[in-house]
């Protein structure tokens, strides 16, 4: 008996051993020297990435879906420009979508995600992105990793400093780049001066569906509203936006419009204007804007346009906006997690200039007044300057966070990434970005609660980091590990268009709420085709509606008669599917559109005009099953003063 | 009241727990599920494992030419009302009867288990072999004659691709132990009738 509890012990100690080394393992990525860069980004097969990042795809117009520190491709969604692939834009149920006051605009320059939060955390519902070129602001809702709402932006140009979503996402921003006549009209560019003004619009979200409608703008004097960024936690309500061209040129802006020491940063205070506007201030003006918005359960999108929308002088909302004197055209505008620091890169300034919310408070309180602007208060730049990061690299844009007392910050000109500490200003840690990085992106890096372990880059030039491939080569993105005193480059990978600004957010947080499929019971789509017993052909004078289904492997039906030159054939497709990860796409022979790409659940449309007389096919796009390449029909187009009545069928002898 | 007959009322009124929990499942894994497809056995009804998860396995069967599940068979509406007529005689003995009967319910509640499995394994039998003249794929044993898709009536077995699981859940534990119970209390009843 007592050798059986020496034993026993002993076996304990043992244990005790044991676990007391995987503590021991468990230490070993931690320090540069102990792991390999490799080892930091490489998830094994089978093993998923610790982050998602949403990465704005440029003149892709698109939002890419990567994961970290993997740098994997997941998903390109396809936000303000067409694409083929997903027939967005495309089939009919996604054509409103892209509609605008210019009617339907089939590209846009897509630039800042941005995703919502909760109390200055990120909360995963949504992602926000401005579409730069025709004014627009996209939500997409990421249970379903689609657009499912795009509001254009009236009295606006050049949307880019834009699409910033406050602390509890109260209101996602929109603010111009170009000033313009507003309203429009017929007058010389000569008289830009007094005549253009600028315009920051706020969107206000709803907390329950998200639905997104322009609470007020903000009709601002004629300059360049460059980036914004809410202010955080104590700074909470306001808004900060940099500008340039505070000279209001009109002509040769890169040196017209670099003349001036200083411009402004331009301070909002948005819950005095909310409040303004709530008790009837601002002005109901003329307008017309296109809000578009897309119901999972009817699988489609409406175009609504609205005519009118309220304006808000600065000048009759008194102790509503200040101007902070910046100098040199100050580009990124990020305040830190704490919401005390207003992180200004003047982009021809070899430093940082960092304001202090709290001082800018007391020279308000203080009525310390250097001038004003349009009846705009202008403080005094050393009243509200925090401090100077000096001399820290050429060409500062933009800032981020790790949550640690640390900001990092990228320099296009100079191509690198400088790491400082907030309070004492001082330089930590830089290293070189390949090349020209733009900007860069902490996961939760721009709100209150940063998750400080990785830092993306995105960089506008790539040279000779990948295989050449002609004169158009990728851009890039390169991962920094950011855990220890020293950054560390981990990894480059290319992306999709050019990257602007990115929305990181660790993988937890959203993958719990992702869609497997569409219930084909919740499918309302008014041409769904639910059972196969429902699936038919239908016509209406020229028109030709097609209710067809698609399971594996068939569609139902897949022979059609009847179908006549100088038709307009509807084919209304619902994939009956009702298991993760089975879409079919449907493809017709000179069908002058896209394919369609349907997922499990849902009923998508494309039109067909038959122009031939012959029997013609269609088929599945996309391998479902074994007998995917059995997947197809055929319909016969007779002549246009052909007598034959529609048939249709599956599976008869 | 006597230990033996507490003991038996428990017994009777376990297999109630039918009604709540399923009697049996089938779950087949394959490479592409990863999250397996299963169906739940009730005794009154098929049940998704996971939502359409038997529109799934029907998809699936439907190349080797195997019938869809159907939404309900005979048996569904029989074995509620063997379970509830059991109940009742069970309780019927378990207040007035002699322990003996005890031993008697325990019998015919065995002989009507096993002729429950024997139903349930002739389903599977026909749900397995009786195949589709045009089926997509065809398969046929090493000698020759054509391949079933049986599940296994009880156990782990591959099927091409699939492996399929057939186990006992939890309504199968609240009959066994019901009717185990009611096997001890003959057992207390005769002791208890020996002391007296």
């Amino acid at each position: 008996m007592k050798k059986a509890i020496n034993i026993v012990v002993a076996l304990i100690i043992v244990a005790g051993l044991f676990s007391c080394n995987n503590g021991g393992t468990s230490n070993k990525n931690q320090g540069a020297l102990s792991s390999s860069a490799a080892e930091k980004v490489y998830v094994a097969p089978g093993e998923l990435d610790e982050f998602y990042a949403f990465v704005s795809g440029g003149f892709s117009g698109q939002l890419a879906v990567y994961g970290l520190p993997s740098g994997r491709l997941f998903k390109v969604i396809p936000v303000f420009s067409v694409d083929a692939e997903k027939a967005w834009g495309f089939n009919e149920e996604t054509k409103p979508m892209l509609n605008t006051s210019h009617g339907f605009i089939p590209w846009d320059d897509s630039h800042h995600p941005d995703i919502s939060q909760t109390n200055g955390e990120l909360d995963g519902r949504w992602v926000f992105i401005n579409g730069n070129n025709t004014p627009r602001i996209a939500k997409i809702d990421l249970t379903t990793f689609e657009t499912t709402e795009i509001i254009e932006i009236p009295n606006s140009a050049g949307n880019h400093s834009s699409s910033y979503v406050t602390d509890n996402t109260e209101y996602v921003i929109a603010g111009t780049r170009f000033s313009i006549p507003i309203p429009q009209r017929d007058i010389s560019i000569k008289e830009y001066k007094g005549n253009f003004k600028g315009t920051l619009s706020f969107i206000k979200v709803d907390p329950e569906d998200g639905k997104m409608n322009i609470k007020f703008q903000l009709l601002m004097p004629g300059f360049d509203y460059d980036k914004a960024h809410p202010g955080r936690g104590k700074s909470h309500g306001w808004f900060f936006f940099t500008t340039y061209n505070t000279e209001e040129a009109n002509t040769l802006l890169e040196v017209n419009a670099s003349q001036n020491d200083k411009d402004f940063i331009a301070a909002i205070n948005w819950k005095k204007i909310e409040e303004y506007v709530n008790n009837g201030g601002g002005k109901m003006m003329p307008t017309n804007y296109a809000h578009n918005v897309y119901d999972d359960a009817t699988h489609s999108a409406t175009s609504t346009m609205i005519k009118e929308v309220l304006m808000v002088d600065p000048a009759e909302v008194p102790g509503a906006v200040y101007f902070l004197p910046t100098p040199k055209s100050p580009h990124g505008c990020d305040v830190d997690p704490s919401g005390e620091y207003i992180v200004a890169s003047g982009k021809l300034s070899a430093n940082v200039t960092v304001h202090s919310f709290t001082k800018m408070l007391d020279a308000i309180e203080n009525k310390k007044f250097a001038g004003e602007a349009y009846g705009i208060p202008i403080l005094n730049f050393e009243d509200v300057l925090a401090g100077v990061v000096e001399q820290p690299g050429l060409g500062p844009l933009h800032t981020e966070f790790d949550g640690k007392g640390n900001a990092y910050t990228t320099f296009f000109i100079s191509s690198e990434v400088v790491k400082w500490k907030l309070g004492t200003w001082e330089v930590i840690d830089r290293k070189n970005t390949y090349y020209s990085v733009g900007h860069l992106m902490i996961p939760g890096g721009n709100s209150q609660k940063p998750y400080g372990k990785y830092l993306l880059a995105m960089n506008k030039i790539t040279k000779d980091r990948y295989l050449p491939t002609g004169p158009e080569v990728t851009q890039s993105a390169q991962l920094y590990d950011i855990t220890g005193e020293k950054m560390e480059l981990l990894l480059d990978f290319p992306t999709v268009g050019e990257p602007h600004y990115a929305a990181g957010i660790p993988a937890e947080i959203i993958m719990k709420n992702s869609k497997k499929l569409y219930k084909l019971e919740e499918n309302k789509h008014k041409y769904a085709t639910i059972t196969d017993g429902d699936a038919r052909v239908e016509r209406d004078g020229k028109e030709v509606h097609i209710y067809m289904t698609m399971i594996r492997s068939h569609f139902n039906p897949d022979n059609i008669e009847g179908v006549k030159v100088g038709d307009k054939v509807y084919f209304h497709v619902t994939n009956l599917e009702q298991d993760y990860d089975v879409p079919h796409g449907v493809a017709m022979i000179g069908a002058q559109t896209s394919e369609l790409l349907i997922m499990p659940g849902q009923t998508e449309t494309f039109v067909w005009y038959p122009k031939q007389v012959g029997v013609w096919p269609f088929y599945c796009t996309d391998f479902c099953s074994a007998l995917h390449q059995e997947m197809q029909g055929y319909i016969r187009v007779s002549p246009a003063s052909s007598n034959i009545e529609l048939s249709w069928g599956l599976g008869e002898d | 009241m006597k230990k033996s007959r507490l003991l038996m009322i428990i017994g009777v009124l376990l297999p109630l727990g039918l009604f709540i929990y399923p009697l049996w499942n089938i779950t087949l894994e394959a490479p592409q599920y990863p999250i397996p497809l299963g169906m739940d056995i009730h005794i009154n009804k098929f049940a998704d494992m996971n939502e359409f998860d038997i529109k799934n396995i029907n998809l699936m069967n439907h190349y080797v030419g195997m019938q869809y599940i159907p939404e309900t068979i005979p048996e569904f509406k029989i074995f509620p009302i063997v379970i509830i007529t059991m109940t009742i005689f069970g309780l019927l003995v378990a207040f007035f009867a002699n322990y003996k009967w005890f031993l008697a319910w325990f019998i015919l509640m065995s002989l009507l288990g096993i002729a429950g499995m024997y139903d349930f394994y002739l389903w599977e039998y026909d749900y397995g072999h009786n195949l589709d003249p045009k089926a997509i794929m065809k398969f046929t044993n090493p000698d020759g004659t054509v391949m079933g898709f049986q599940p296994p009536l009880f156990g782990t077995k591959h099927i091409l691709n699939f492996i399929a699981h057939s186990y006992p859940r939890l309504g199968a534990y609240f009959l066994a132990s019901g009717m185990f119970l009611t096997f001890i209390a003959f057992f207390v009843g005769k002791n208890e009738m020996k002391k007296t």
